[in-house]
């Protein structure tokens, strides 16, 4: 159930680093957003994905 | 008691430099894919995309010149490399003293150990640009060489002791650090690129294409830089890791492979890191020349920085890291087979001290496709003697791992092969003018015929010589 948490965690923050660079250039949301949303990815990622893939190995 | 454990730590670092790597280490392709995916999605990534812009190669030439040479670059792993890695499973530098001899291995290895410094230098320098972002310190221009500032100095020697004391806890910590970073690394470069496509005046699929030929990649060099063609970035695809694959370097790391296919898993690292990364870095560079009315300031960092903000600098320093780790780590390895006596992370830090003075000086960056070609073409001809050494010797009923067998210190065809390879290589670019980019393929066949005629002038005949029947 935690390595799922974690897992989840940690693929937002692969979700959150690419997915809003689309959406800039659909027109949807501002440049500076989206460099706010990378950071908040980068940190889920680099926080969750070692736990998670620890207890996944 | 921490600095007791630190060295317990350190000392149980075990690398299996004089002895085959035992069955419990051999890993699944999964590890090397991670591992090439990381490696070559990297700090210089953000330097060669930029610089094929700077050369002038036009949308055409790149798309498909990276296609081919990436493709030829997959192929000289997966048949070149990993099958004599997963036969012997021994280091490049003990398969090498064992053909060549200890000393010529000797001077093979300082040879690779200063090119593995410099390249790995110049990763550093690149995560230094992005470090460097909060204290506005002067970046160097494209025609630079020395550095330009006391605090750019300080800034590389804080970045290099980073790398160095990462690097010093081994290739374990080195994978598993690449394999974390690696996937979000990926994601950082293309979201970068997508998110600064309508600066460009891309705002649907369609514009891209017309955009790519005529914003991007235009075919027209900047100011001083010579003309890239299809040809140029082809061959630079194929050779750019040239001491890797033809050149075997990569023995040290597939010997860990379970099967010879594991040498397919380079694939990652080109498609991913030389194709997209590079094609990523160059639309970056775009959008920089664009509002700086093609300045020729070159910064790696900055440009980053303002496709993607924090995260954009924080991937160029990861970026540079988890390149100049298992750089460090080889030359390190190359340096341990001169000194076998010392310690793997003791001879690793010396390594960092080196490599961390080179990325000092902005001319690694700046003349990073010179130099990796030339990285290339040094260290292709012991890759030759490998290859012929391995297949053919015993086949033309002569003997392979001739050093061993004899006692040499140098195998004289050995040091000869190098030696002449490299004149011929020397000749054809000053009689015919051709470029560094493409010495390596004539030079490989140059090698092969050199050191089979060599092997056969200076093998001692069985007959003569019992001990090598």
């Amino acid at each position: 159930m935690k390595r799922t948490i974690l897992g989840i965690l940690a693929l937002s923050g692969l979700l959150l680093t690419l997915l809003p660079s689309t959406l800039v250039f659909a027109g949807v949301i501002s440049a500076p957003v989206n460099k706010i949303l990378m950071a908040v990815g980068m940190l889920l990622w680099f926080t969750m994905a070692p736990f998670w893939i620890k207890r996944a190995k | 008691m921490i600095l007791d454990k630190l060295t317990a730590r350190l000392e149980s670092v075990q690398e299996y430099e004089k002895e085959p790597v035992p069955a419990s280490r051999h890993k699944s392709w999964r590890s090397f894919l991670g591992m090439y995916a990381g490696e070559h999605t990297a700090g210089t990534e953000f330097v060669i995309g930029p610089l094929f812009v700077a050369h002038g190669a036009s949308a055409g030439d790149l798309i498909f010149g990276l296609l081919i040479g990436n493709l030829l670059a997959v192929l000289s792993w997966a048949f070149l490399c990993a099958p004599i890695a997963v036969k012997e499973r021994i280091t490049l530098y003990y398969k090498l003293e064992k053909i060549c001899g200890k000393h010529l291995t000797v001077v093979y290895n300082l040879v690779n150990a200063l090119m593995f410094c410099f390249l790995a230098g110049s990763m550093i320098a690149v995560s230094a640009t992005a470090v460097g972002i909060p204290f506005n310190i002067p970046m160097a221009e494209l025609t630079d060489w020395l550095p330009s500032s006391l605090s750019w100095v300080l800034i590389v020697l804080v970045v290099g002791t980073v790398t160095t004391l990462i690097a010093t806890l081994g290739y374990e910590q080195v994978s598993r650090f690449a394999n974390i970073a690696s996937p979000w690394m990926i994601l950082v470069f293309l979201a970068a690129a997508i998110a600064v496509l309508p600066e460009l005046g891309v705002n649907s699929i369609g514009d891209f294409w017309p955009v790519a030929e005529s914003k991007i990649w235009t075919g027209v060099p900047l100011e001083g830089q010579s003309k890239f063609t299809f040809w140029h970035v082809m061959f630079f695809a194929w050779f750019c890791n040239m001491a890797m694959h033809i050149g075997m370097a990569d023995l040290s790391i597939f010997r860990y492979a379970k099967s010879w296919k594991s040498g397919f898993t380079s694939a990652g690292g080109m498609y991913v890191g030389h194709y997209f990364a590079w094609l990523a870095s160059g639309i970056l560079y775009a959008v920089f020349l664009q509002n700086s009315q093609n300045s020729l300031e070159f910064a790696p960092g900055p440009i980053a920085y303002y496709a993607a903000g924090i995260t954009g600098a924080a991937c160029v320093i990861v970026a540079g890291w988890t390149t100049a780790n298992p750089t460090i780590y080889r030359a390190g390895l190359a340096v341990q087979a001169i000194l076998p006596n010392s310690k793997t992370w003791k001879v690793t830090l010396i390594v960092g001290l080196v490599t961390t003075t080179a990325a000092c000086f902005p001319a690694l960056v700046m003349r990073l496709l010179d130099f990796v070609a030339l990285y290339g073409l040094l260290l292709m001809p012991m890759g030759a003697i490998i290859f012929i050494d391995f297949y053919f010797l015993p086949k033309l009923g002569l003997s392979s791992e001739l050093a061993e067998k004899t006692g040499q210190k140098i195998n004289w065809a050995a040091a000869g092969t190098w030696i002449l390879t490299l004149a011929a290589c020397l000749f054809i670019n000053f009689s015919f003018g051709v470029e560094i980019f493409f010495l390596g393929l004539p030079g490989w066949f140059v090698a092969v015929a050199l050191y089979i005629g060599l092997s056969f002038l200076f093998q001692p005949s069985k007959q003569l010589n019992p001990k090598l029947s």
